[in-house]
């Protein structure tokens, strides 16, 4: 198809290059700096997809970000994109789009018959039809709903695309890049400001590309051509373009999305697809423009139906007439601007004018040129379905409620203006009160909260000599503020057409005897007749009418709908519109994807990966991992085809007959010294920490302030003022926080540092019988015999030229050590503790036999420390101590902490000694009681026994001091199974604890 | 997000920094019998102001100090931070 609408010569084009795309599967072409919009325009093809709710056919109505509905799904580089606007995403070769929200096409819907069916479909339709039966709802309606409706498919593969985000600082932010940004970058750039100048668009100059002005003797476009070619050359200014600031933010800070690769047919390596902006700016300049208002009439979605100021902008950027007999309806001088471009490139518009007789130097040259003109004169109705054929057009009474005889006229695309709205969202995200501006019918900002300033068209001054004298003088008097510099720069003089008062009309009255659609909410199907029902059942707030009707909601967040909207509810509610006041505006201004606010932290960046010292040893040995937080650990080491039980119970079993070692560099390591060190460990643990002597460890739990249990660790004294405090895995960063806490706010008084060396040492433990045997032979000159290092006992020892520190304790309630080195040095440990371990058998052990080892001896960890417990719950009490005060002491007193028949901790086994338990199952007296059975407890953890080969768990029960002997039901409705078990001690292997002392 | 002068650092965004609550709340002294009522005041009662409020934030993924931070609940407007020995003026 040739490009029947396009102009020779006209536009911003790159007419050397020549680009094919493909629309609903059919192949056009267009130019290099297109729009997909602009180039099917070009094509003739003004049908883009269906509505919303009605599924009518739906066209372009806009040019840009103002686009309610040339939403289209993007083909690219093998990946697929929904929510795209036609109007803002740039032609490439080989770009591939469809039409959303029609099946099985956008010329065949059938989803139309919602159109016939438009009277069962009001205000509150689905609010008020899809309530009752209340199952309907999931099965049947919500699937039916979501089929119908929507804006196209997010893709189901994982995105390939890089995101990426950037924090930036700066002086002055500027958005928007039309006169006034511009006047206000170029005045604070020449003082010195460290400036950020965004355009969401690809082309910087806002109005001038489009606007028939004079600045400085060139014209407005060449002007701003110059302004920006002159603040790339400048090191304080950043000068973005497909860069929209979407969001403004909490103390100043606003998110801007750079497209970075959208325009090309595939991203560039290395390079992201797009780039999030966090920006901290000094001083904020809103200069984001103002888009046009549409006037509503009968059946004003058709397409071709379009806003005045987009059909000049296809022609004078994408030189792209939009019709051959194009109709203009305006009820102001810009609808003249647009008619006068046609008219100057051969194509003879007519201009109806609702004002009676309107006269300024625009109209004045719109005569001059042979303009068809009637003024007191509107469009009725758009006739035609897939594409204005005619309009019904009349003369209309000064008061504006009755019009003359209709007329039909022959028109092929209808071009409206009502005028303009200043685009205040951003200044409304930052907490700004807007304003009714009465002379503009429309909201302006009012008093700044945050440190922004609005200039130019979004402030409600549409005189560019304004704007560039207001800019000029704002952007050197913010920037003399922050630099202390104050460079003269020269205002340009304007040349431009003074134009009339607009007219305070926005709604043509239906004739008598039609019922046309009008529509306010082009985005979400939103009529005039929507809101009067929403009225007349008693909806007043705006908020309200909003959520009812989805006026003003989704992504176009009522861009050109708000204001009809307002002026509809006042004109019904008999109240002028500032006293309706106007919806909450909500970031983002425009649709951003989710893989830019997602950034790079997917997938496996989702959150950092910590490895130990010895992980390239473990991977090496066939260790299988298992996340740990955020640390990688070997669960266990496959042998041969072993599965995990497999494998675990033979690593399990060694430890208990020969020896075995694991990595324990993952514990967390607190470092703590200071004359205080002691009473901090006294006041922060739960037992006596004022007399361990210099040499030993000792087991602490420590609690929150509410008596809970936070965590347990060894802690051991090195020297006089100095301990090594070991945490938990999981709490690491929370204990050092903790000590933190009460060392500053709480104790200031007390003289301790803490710092946490996790990362600073490598861990082994050494458990099993032969763990002593091991240890002799690592350290061949230390007395390592039960008398030289006893149970608890702390040494340091030469390990073959590397300083080590050896600790007697113990999680496998085995005779066990903990050997810590250098982390440098991790590796070369592990592999001598393998090597001279040879000799006794040793094994690595994973997680997982770990988990075994410690649940057989009744050992709490994470699974019984889940923030639920206290100590007694634990069978911990015996550390609980009676003599002096700590952390959360007070609230052991607590009457649930201190009941007779509190919850504690126990052993399980099944009956059959066969049936493994799974963890989180409940405990039951009766498993045919009626539900809801009470719960008597939980599993807290599950192994498989080595020391008696039948399974094992841990229970949290309630008076599970008394329960020792009980029969009891296992119950798992998730895994299907109750199993009958006894409840037994929860030291099951070991009680007397002697293996550790041996 | 939240730009907040740490008395230490100087300005540094919000994700450096952990909440830790009321700032006046003081924990009663180690020994001392207190009441139930005075205890659970303590531990769990607070206000849930709307405007001025002392709290306290943790320079987390900076210096590790923990500080004062006089902050509007509703507008996030902070008005003054101050370091965790210095006075509240």
């Amino acid at each position: 198809m040739s490009q029947d609408f396009r102009l020779e010569s006209v536009g911003l084009i790159n007419r050397d290059k020549k680009l094919s795309f493909k629309f609903n599967g059919k192949k056009y072409f267009g130019y290099e700096g297109d729009t997909l919009a602009s180039a099917l325009l070009a094509n003739g093809v003004h049908l883009v997809g269906r509505s919303f709710k009605y599924h009518r056919p739906r066209g372009f109505f806009g040019a840009g970000v103002d686009e309610p509905y040339a939403i289209v799904q993007l083909y690219r580089n093998n990946e697929t994109e929904p929510n795209i606007k036609a109007t803002e995403q740039e032609l490439f070769e080989g770009l591939e789009a469809k039409s959303v929200n029609c099946w099985p096409s956008v010329n065949f819907d059938i989803g139309a018959i919602n159109n016939f069916l438009k009277i069962f479909l009001p205000a509150g339709f689905y609010y008020k039809t899809f309530m009752w039966p209340k199952s309907f709802w999931y099965r049947i309606y919500e699937p039916f709903i979501r089929k119908a409706a929507g804006l196209g498919v997010a893709s189901t593969k994982h995105d390939k695309e890089r995101y990426e985000h950037k924090y930036e600082y700066c002086d002055l932010l500027i958005a928007g890049s039309g006169p006034s940004g511009l006047s206000s970058a170029y005045a604070a750039a020449k003082n010195g400001a460290k400036i950020i100048l965004a355009e969401d668009k690809p082309r910087f100059g806002g109005s001038l590309l489009t606007d028939d002005v004079n600045i400085g003797n060139q014209s407005g476009k060449d002007w701003a051509e110059g302004i920006i070619s002159e603040l790339k050359t400048m090191p304080n200014v950043v000068v973005k373009n497909r860069s929209q600031i979407f969001g403004y933010y909490d103390h100043n800070m606003l998110v801007m999305s750079e497209k970075v690769s959208d325009h090309l047919p595939k991203t560039k390596k290395y390079h992201p697809n797009k780039r999030l902006w966090y920006i901290r700016a000094k001083e904020v300049l809103i200069s984001s423009g103002s888009i046009e208002r549409p006037i509503v009439f009968g059946n004003n979605d058709t397409p071709g139906v379009m806003l005045s100021s987009a059909a000049k902008e296809y022609l004078k950027v994408y030189g792209v007439l939009v019709g051959k007999n194009p109709l203009i309806f305006t009820n102001n001088d810009s609808g003249y601007e647009t008619a006068i471009e046609f008219q100057k490139h051969g194509v003879q518009p007519m201009v109806l004018d609702s004002r009676k007789n309107p006269e300024s130097e625009i109209i004045d040259e719109a005569k001059s040129l042979g303009i068809n003109i009637k003024n007191s004169y509107v469009v009725v109705a758009a006739q035609g379905y897939k594409k204005v054929k005619s309009a019904d057009i009349a003369s209309i009474s000064d008061d504006k409620k009755q019009l003359g005889k209709i007329e039909n006229i022959k028109c092929d695309c209808i071009c409206v203006s009502g005028f303009w709205t200043p685009s205040i969202h951003l200044a409304s995200q930052s907490g700004n009160k807007t304003k009714f501006k009465e002379e503009i019918d429309a909201f302006v900002p009012g008093i700044s909260k945050q440190q922004e300033t609005t200039l130019g068209a979004a402030n409600g001054v549409f005189s560019l000599e304004e704007t560039l004298q207001t800019s000029f003088a704002k952007g050197r008097e913010l920037s003399k503020k922050i630099t202390d510099n104050d460079n003269e720069v020269n205002i340009p003089n304007v040349v431009e057409k003074k134009s009339s008062k607009h007219d305070k009309f926005w709604c043509v009255p239906l004739p008598a005897g039609k019922n046309y659609k009008r529509f306010l909410d082009f985005q979400n199907d939103v009529a005039v007749s929507d809101i009067e029902i929403a009225l007349r059942e008693g909806y007043r707030s705006i908020e309200h009418v909003k959520r009812y009707t989805t006026l003003g909601m989704a992504t176009d967040q009522g861009k050109t709908s708000n204001l009809n909207g307002l002026q509809l509810v006042s004109e019904i509610e008999n109240k002028v519109v500032p006293a309706v006041g106007h919806t909450t505006f909500r970031p983002p201004y425009t649709p951003i994807s989710i893989g830019a606010i997602v950034g790079r932290e997917v997938g496996k960046h989702s959150k950092p990966t910590r490895k130990s010292p010895m992980h390239a040893w473990h991977e090496k040995n066939n260790a299988v991992f298992v996340d740990a937080g955020v640390w990688l650990r070997p669960r266990y080491y496959k042998r041969g085809n072993e599965n995990l039980f497999e494998g675990s119970k033979r690593e399990a079993k060694n430890v208990r007959t020969n020896v075995g070692v694991c990595d324990v560099t993952t514990l967390g390591k607190i470092d703590i010294k200071g004359p205080d060190a002691a009473e901090l460990l006294n006041r922060v643990y739960t037992n006596a920490w004022l007399k361990l002597p210099v040499g030993k460890a000792r087991y602490g739990v420590m609690l929150r302030e509410d008596g809970i249990v936070m965590d347990d660790g060894t802690t051991t004294r090195i020297s006089e003022n100095h301990y090594h405090m070991t945490t938990t895995t999981a709490q690491a960063a929370n204990v050092l926080s903790h000590l933190e806490y009460y060392l500053q706010l709480v104790w200031p008084e007390l003289n301790v540092n803490v710092v946490s060396t996790t990362e600073q040492w490598a861990g082994a433990a050494i458990a099993g019988p032969k763990s002593r045997d091991v240890l002799q032979k690592l350290f061949p000159n230390l007395d390592v015999s039960n008398e030289g290092l006893p149970f608890m006992g702390y040494m340091e020892g030469d390990l073959f030229g590397v300083k080590a520190r050896i600790f007697r304790i113990s999680f496998s309630g085995e005779l066990a050590y903990e050997v810590n080195v250098e982390s440098d040095n991790g590796n070369f440990m592990w592999e001598k503790i393998i090597e001279v371990g040879e000799d006794f058998k040793i094994q690595p052990y994973g997680t997982e036999a770990l988990s075994t080892l410690r649940i057989e001896m009744g050992h709490v960890a994470g699974s019984e420390l889940d923030g639920r417990t206290i100590p007694y719950d634990n069978a911990l009490e015996g550390l609980v101590s009676k003599k002096k005060d700590f952390i959360g002491k007070r609230s052991l007193q607590r009457a649930a902490f201190t009941s007779d028949d509190r919850q504690r901790i126990v052993g399980v086994v099944p009956l059959d000694k066969k049936t493994s338990i799974p963890e989180g199952s409940h405990l039951v007296k009766d498993a045919n009681a009626p539900l809801p059975n009470p719960k008597l407890g939980h599993i807290s953890a599950s192994c498989w026994s080595v020391e008696y080969d039948n399974p094992f768990s841990l229970a949290i029960l309630k008076d599970g001091k008394n329960m020792i002997g009980e029969k009891l039901f296992v119950m798992s409705p998730l895994k299907n199974k109750v199993i009958p078990v006894e409840i037994v001690s929860s030291h099951y292997v070991d009680p007397k604890g002697e293996r550790v002392r041996s | 997000m939240l730009y907040i002068k740490c008395p230490h650092c100087g300005m540094r965004p919000q994700i450096e920094f952990s909440y830790g609550g009321d700032a006046s709340v003081k924990r009663p002294d180690l020994n001392k019998e207190i009441s139930d009522k005075e205890w659970d005041d303590f531990v769990y009662n607070r206000k849930s102001l709307r405007g001025k409020h002392l709290e306290l934030w943790q320079h987390i993924s900076g210096c590790r100090q923990w500080i004062k931070v006089e902050r509007d609940t509703a507008t996030h407007e902070i008005f003054k931070t101050f370091k965790a020995d210095e006075g509240v003026v």
